[in-house]
């Protein structure tokens, strides 16, 4: 019987078309069977109130992490473990990268993980920070990023990437991008007249301005911006675990 | 001119154009740079096409001569080149960037080299330059061989090595400029991804073309792990890098996935690109290179199949174990660690098969230098397969992730197994390739003990960071606080940072022997007598 079974495998080793189709089926199975359920199965991701799309600002900040690789060294994701819920917060929850295109979670840490880090430390401090790291944590390993205040953000074309998040799911309205450029104004100005109508569009949305200076817009003050909403949105002091178990 | 010819230049002409459109309409002078560097590109390629076309003899080069295969080695002679050059330039950004974070002033403040923007040049340096390039000469002088028929094709393996490397260029220059998808290994973007879909796909066809043409009745099982490795990498690719373009002048693109099922795709790419890319393409060097330099057939036909099909079915399942104690679902989890613990029979199946393929022949490790580097290379393969099913179980993840202790248990995959096996396929190759005896062993000899003490220091310090680091964000205090502050755990890290550069730099060191004697043996000071190569058909 064996001897007979080996040389079935004849046919996969003399035709290379059928042995393609067999790698193909082989390797489609575990992916299909891992991926594609996460895409209908409710639980996947829970209900949790507070979750709104980034302000144009905050976006723009984001495309800055994403741009300096700020991910190979922070993670976004508090694992359910006991030590890392009492030093970073809450375990993150899914839904709070359900809009994150393409996520955050990183997979080392050359630094603390950034998730909540959200109104833990002042504009002041992350001003210092990243203009020097050290100046503020002595023996941090982090560069110093000094051209993020010297380089103007370019946001000319952000109400062009909110167009192409909504197509991907992400709930931008049209007011929301008619008023993209005007929303980068008005989030990074201190006082500014329309800040009610940006936190009425961005619920809990922060206007003022970050880097300190009132004269540009720099990087800096999207990165900040985008720093300092980061696991803001959801209240847990309202947020129901036991009602998500999964 | 060919049909292949002149539709190969107008289509070349046409990206040209339309390059120039975008680089003078692009968003940002970072972009418009790229688009610049497709039309030089392009122009460059036309020309090369024209002018040879005015070169070369009338006919095309035949199939055969006097019955025996006439094999296509140029474009593999360029690719083993190149693998050398970009092993070297990619190890020397790792050894910066592994000392930027012993030495944090030397990011020097600078944008370009901050280590943000030099980690993915490096990882894909070494992953897709070094290790791509080896993959691409040894699978075409593989299945050349095997098949003992010419490459199927007259521009296109050209057209794979050259536009596999512009490719390259493109993905190392964007992360320097800050351009990047953020996917960790699928770092670059929509239009750097498109170019490479092009000429995977042109690769593919010339691998099956000429197992199609082969004179021999069964397909060797080199090629079936080549043929996977390809398909594969072509699905995961595909699927990882799903985004829509903010605009056609835009380098910018979002990624089509979000959240957790993101999280689960890129996985499933990460893990099966160290899979796929980084396993079953070498695993294919291992079913040629070692049978051929031991001069010995393969220890078992059957363990061979065995593990060709289990290796291939069970590797895609393991992506999850990246994701233990995450916003990923618990049933996703125990999947890709309950799979990640099969993973390791068929995986030592493979190592098996290497090593005893040596019966009767072990006494060539104490005359063959380059025998023995394959060899240990297995042997560093059983190694980091065993390490890997042990990682993913959840509670030792629980420690393990998010520390050095992955970053050791990586490169003693990446230096030991991958490394060392491509070392020994280019010490076998440019002999074969260019017809000489290779120019030193004794050379050979250093590289091997001098990589390996760089290896064994690499990994240790990688050990003792990753599990203290670990231990320490774990730590609780007699009065239930918890005992470290994050950065007391970075400032521990700073000894091993300063061995772990140590052992990087031997490892590049014996880089830096082997291209000595690779360009010796290629030119020689004084004339050699060629050897008798192998025959055509051997």
């Amino acid at each position: 019987m064996s001897t007979s079974l080996w040389q079935k495998h004849w046919i996969l080793e003399r035709n290379s078309i059928l042995l393609l189709i067999g790698i193909l089926v082989v390797i489609a199975i575990g992916g299909l069977v891992e991926v594609v359920p996460l895409f209908y199965l409710k639980s996947t991701i829970e209900t949790a109130d507070g979750m709104r799309p980034y302000t144009p600002l905050e976006l723009a900040g984001r495309n800055i992490y994403v741009s300096e690789g700020c991910y190979l060294c922070h993670s976004q994701m508090i694992r359910a473990l006991r030590d890392e819920v009492e030093r970073y917060g809450h375990y993150s929850l899914a839904a709070e990268s359900e809009y994150d295109h393409p996520f955050q979670w990183g997979s080392k840490r050359n630094g603390p993980d950034l998730a909540r880090v959200g109104g833990k430390y002042s504009d002041d401090w992350h001003r210092d920070h990243l203009n020097n790291p050290r100046a503020v944590v002595a023996g941090s390993i982090m560069p110093s990023y000094p051209w993020l205040f010297t380089t103007d953000l370019d946001y000319a074309h952000i109400a062009e990437d909110m167009k192409v998040q909504s197509l991907l799911g992400v709930p931008y309205t049209d007011e929301m991008i008619a008023n993209a450029l005007a929303d980068v104004r008005t989030q990074a100005t201190i006082d500014a007249p329309d800040a009610a109508a940006l936190a009425r569009r961005y619920p809990k949305a922060q206007a003022r301005d970050f880097d300190g200076d009132p004269t540009r817009i720099t990087q800096a003050d999207a990165l900040i911006a985008y720093l300092q909403m980061l696991g803001t949105l959801v209240d847990f002091k309202l947020y129901d675990d036991k009602a998500n178990i999964r | 001119m060919t049909l292949g010819e002149g539709g190969l230049a107008a289509a070349l002409t046409v990206l040209a154009f339309v390059s120039i459109v975008i680089a003078a309409k692009a968003y940002t002078p970072e972009y418009a740079f790229h688009a610049y560097l497709f039309a030089a590109a392009s122009v460059a390629a036309v020309f090369a096409i024209v002018n040879r076309y005015f070169e070369r003899s009338a006919e095309a080069p035949p199939l055969e001569i006097d019955g025996k295969p006439n094999y296509n080695m140029g474009p593999i002679k360029l690719a083993t080149l190149l693998a050398v050059f970009w092993g070297i330039a990619g190890m020397t950004v790792g050894l910066w960037i592994a000392l930027e974070l012993a030495y944090p002033a030397l990011n020097f403040d600078l944008s370009y080299i901050s280590f943000g923007r030099l980690r993915p040049l490096h990882t894909s340096a070494v992953i897709f330059a070094f290790g791509g390039n080896v993959l691409l000469a040894t699978s075409l002088y593989v299945v050349q061989r095997t098949c003992r028929a010419r490459l199927v094709g007259d521009l296109a393996p050209w057209f794979v090595i050259l536009g596999y490397n512009f490719f390259i260029v493109i993905a190392g220059t964007g992360y320097l400029l800050g351009i990047t998808q953020s996917k960790e290994y699928a770092e670059p973007e929509w239009y750097a991804d498109l170019w490479l879909t092009i000429v995977w796909v042109v690769y593919l066809l010339i691998y099956l073309g000429t197992i199609m043409r082969r004179k021999e009745p069964h397909i060797y099982v080199a090629n079936w792990f080549y043929l996977a490795f390809i398909l594969t990498i072509a699905v995961l690719h595909v699927g990882n890098n799903a985004a829509v373009p903010v605009s056609l002048f835009s380098s910018k693109s979002y990624i089509v996935w979000a959240g957790v099922q993101d999280a689960m795709v890129q996985w499933w790419y990460g893990h099966n690109a160290v899979g796929f890319f980084l396993t079953a393409g070498f695993l294919g060097i291992v079913y040629y290179f070692i049978p051929k330099r031991a001069e010995r057939p393969v220890y078992s036909y059957r363990l061979s199949i065995i593990h060709f099909w289990a290796l291939i079915f069970l590797y895609i399942w393991a992506g999850p174990h990246h994701l233990h104690y995450t916003a990923l679902p618990d049933w996703t989890q125990t999947l890709g660690m309950t799979f990640s613990i099969m993973l390791w029979m068929p995986s030592w199946g493979g190592m098996i098969n290497g090593l005893m393929t040596l019966s009767g022949a072990w006494d060539k490790l104490r005359t063959d230098p380059v025998l023995r580097m394959m060899v240990l290379a297995v042997a560093f393969y059983g190694m980091a397969t065993f390490e890997g099913p042990v990682m993913s179980v959840r509670d030792v993840n629980s420690l393990s992730h998010y520390t050095d202790w992955t970053i050791g248990h990586v490169h003693s995959g990446a230096l030991g197994w991958v490394g060392f096996i491509s070392f020994g396929a280019i010490y076998c190759l440019v002999p074969w390739l260019w017809n000489r005896p290779l120019y030193s062993l004794r050379l050979v000899s250093w590289h091997f003990w001098i990589a390996t003490i760089g290896i064994v220091v690499y990994i240790t310090s990688m050990w003792v960071s990753g599990i203290l680091q670990g231990l320490m964000w774990r730590s609780y205090t007699n009065l239930g606080f918890l005992e470290y502050s994050f950065i007391e755990s970075v400032q521990a890290m700073h000894p091993f940072y300063v061995i772990r550069a140590l052992g990087g730099s031997l490892f590049l060191l014996g880089a830096l022997i082997m291209a000595f004697n690779v360009w010796r043996t290629i030119y020689p000071r004084a004339a050699v007598v060629p050897v008798a190569g192998l025959a055509p058909a051997e």
